[in-house]
Order: C-alpha cells, then structure tokens, then sequence
C-alpha cells in the first residue's frame, strides 16, 4: 500500500517533469550567459579554465557560501561525534609490511598530486575542491593501510584549514579596499595567459580553498574511523 | 531512436532520481536511506550537467590556442555541480555521523522499531 502510493506520487511527479523537459531539448545552443563567460571570460579573468574563472572570479561570493556550507557540515559531524561515548579500542590484526611500505610510499605522491591538482585549477581540468578530495583520499589510505599511525596531526589540520578561510577571506576584503573596489575583486595583474603564474587571485584563492577542503575532509575521515 | 537520441542523458538522470526517492520513502532501515540520498545527488548532478551539453561540445577550457570557442559546452551546470559533489559528500559524512549517534542510543537502525518515527 505504502509503495503503490509512492510509485502513484512519483507517475505525478514524472509527468511534471516530462512537460516541462520537452521545451528544453538536449544537446541545443548555449544559453546567453555561457555565451559571455566563454567569449569574454579569457580576457577578464586570464584563466584559461573557464569553469575556474565562473567558480572563483565571476561566482566567487557563492563558492565562499559554499566553503560555509562544507565547514558547517564538519563542525555538525563533530559535534554529532562529540557527545557520543567513545568505544574502547578494537583489537586489529597489523597490517603486512608489503602494504604499510606501500602506503606509506604512496602517500606523499598523493599528496603532491592533490597539490598539482589545485595549484593548476586556473589552467587544467581539476581546482580547489578536487584537489582538496584527493588529499583527503590520501588520508583514507593512511587509514586503512597504515594501523600504527591512526591519528592525522590536529594542529596541522586545524591550521591550514583557518588559513585556507582567512586567506580567501582576507584576498576579498583586499579587493574591496583597492581598485574600482568590490568584494572579490580581480586586483593582480592578469599575467600571460595559459602559464602558471596567471589570472590574478584566481590560484592563490583555489590554494586556500584547497587547503581548507582537504583538511575539512581528512579530518571529516578522523572523525569517522576513530569511531568505528 | 532519434527520441533515445535525444532524451538518454535526460531519462538515465531522472531514472538515477526516482530510485534515489523511491528507496528514500519506503526503505526503513536509516544506512539505506542515505544509500537513497546519494543515489538521487547523483541523478540531480547528472541531469544538470546533460542540460548544459550542447552536440559536439568540448570541456570549456582554452588549453591550446586551436580550440573554437563554438564548440565549447556550458560551464556554469559545471561549475556548480563541482561544488555540489565536495558538499555531497561532506553532508554524507554528516549524515553517516547521526547513523552512528542513533545506533548508539536505540540499539537499531530501523526506523520503525525508533519510537519517535511513526511511518
């Protein structure tokens, strides 16, 4: 009874949707606003990634909302964690050395690959948040390869994590201050395009953001295994 | 064919959504449930992106200088379903985080057997 009357308001649902679809037809033209950042994106923001310069350049305010957004989400989770009562240690047969070698051997090269990711989001497909991902990946494996160094360095997380935001933060209130003055403003020289040193304050943010997602995550992963 | 042609991306996204709402309104057990709520993100993100695909596209980033402006694919669905996953999962690890919370206090996951949960 209780399926038949989800699989009724879902039909209903369905043929909403299927009305409303059919005056967007799949694979057509790029609606005016795409059409903008692709022709003029390039000289505005120097970013050779359009999608970089439409997340950090022209929707920089809503990627600081959504950075809020995944700090509250942390903050949430160990506050969740935190009034729980821990569990005694569980016993856990040690890992071989084959595999706590490997990870062990693996894990800067993640790190540095995360890195590569975010530090090149303004030239190639990856950024901030992807980057951020892959480092926290490399948590994971530390997790579960490596049984004697169970806990990520606190400090360390905590620091890079408050100055990925006051970083980010810091960058707009600057861009306030100087130049034709808006939050967020590009006030860096644009440098040539399609290199490294290039578009502004779009790497040095994607750095921060990196930072504070990758420690948002790893230690979203901490929280997690220490209480499993 | 031409209508599978055209409609694929859009029918596997909302196909991915209504399982996703459908294992969220009749599963009990909470661990299925937000099984139900991932699926359904990856629907929602799916669908945003197939919508700003345009035939023949290519990712919108200027890498060399051959490449046409013309042909280059929406990049604000993109942009915005870049964020979307990071959040995801951010708001899975939260959810999971309660999953444990619950365990420890009921002694269950099921939904029905927690006495505050009346359907």
């Amino acid at each position: 009874m209780r399926k038949l009357s989800i699989i009724i308001v879902l039909i209903i649902i369905g043929w909403g949707i299927i009305t409303s679809l059919q005056k967007i037809p799949f694979g057509s033209s790029r609606a005016k606003l795409a059409d903008h950042y692709i022709n003029e994106g390039k000289e505005e923001t120097g970013a050779a990634n359009i999608v970089t310069a439409v997340v950090v350049s022209y929707r920089s305010l809503d990627t600081l909302g959504e950075v809020t957004v995944l700090f509250l989400a942390t903050i949430g989770l160990g506050a969740v964690l935190a009034t729980i009562k821990r569990k005694s240690e569980r016993e856990s047969e040690k890992a071989s050395l084959i595999l706590s070698t490997g990870c062990k051997l693996l894990f800067p090269l993640i790190l540095l690959f995360g890195a590569y990711i975010f530090i090149h989001g303004h030239l190639t497909p990856g950024g901030g948040f992807q980057g951020g991902a892959v480092i926290a990946s490399a948590f994971v494996l530390m997790y579960l390869g490596c049984h004697e160094e169970k806990r990520i360095n606190e400090t360390g997380s905590i620091l890079s994590e408050s100055l990925g935001g006051l970083v980010f933060l810091s960058i707009g209130l600057i861009g306030l201050a100087i130049g034709t003055g808006y939050f967020l403003n590009n006030f860096l020289p644009k440098g040539e395009f399609n290199t490294l040193l290039s578009g502004g304050i779009i790497p040095i943010i994607y750095i921060a953001i990196g930072f504070k997602v990758g420690a948002e995550l790893s230690k979203i992963i901490d929280l997690l295994m220490e209480e499993s | 064919m031409s209508f599978l042609h055209n409609y694929i991306y859009y029918i596997g996204a909302f196909g991915l959504i209504f399982i996703g709402l459908f294992i969220m309104a009749v599963k009990r057990n909470y661990i299925k449930i937000i099984i139900g709520l991932s699926i359904l993100e990856t629907g929602v993100n799916l669908f945003l992106i197939s919508i700003g695909y345009i035939k023949n596209g290519t990712a919108p980033i200027f890498s060399n200088a051959g490449i046409a402006a013309e042909n280059m694919v929406d990049p604000v669905p993109q942009a915005l379903v870049l964020t979307a996953i990071v959040i995801g999962l951010a708001v899975m690890g939260l959810a999971l985080s309660l999953a444990i919370g619950l365990y420890k206090h009921y002694g269950t996951l099921n939904l029905i057997k927690i006495k505050e949960q009346k359907w």
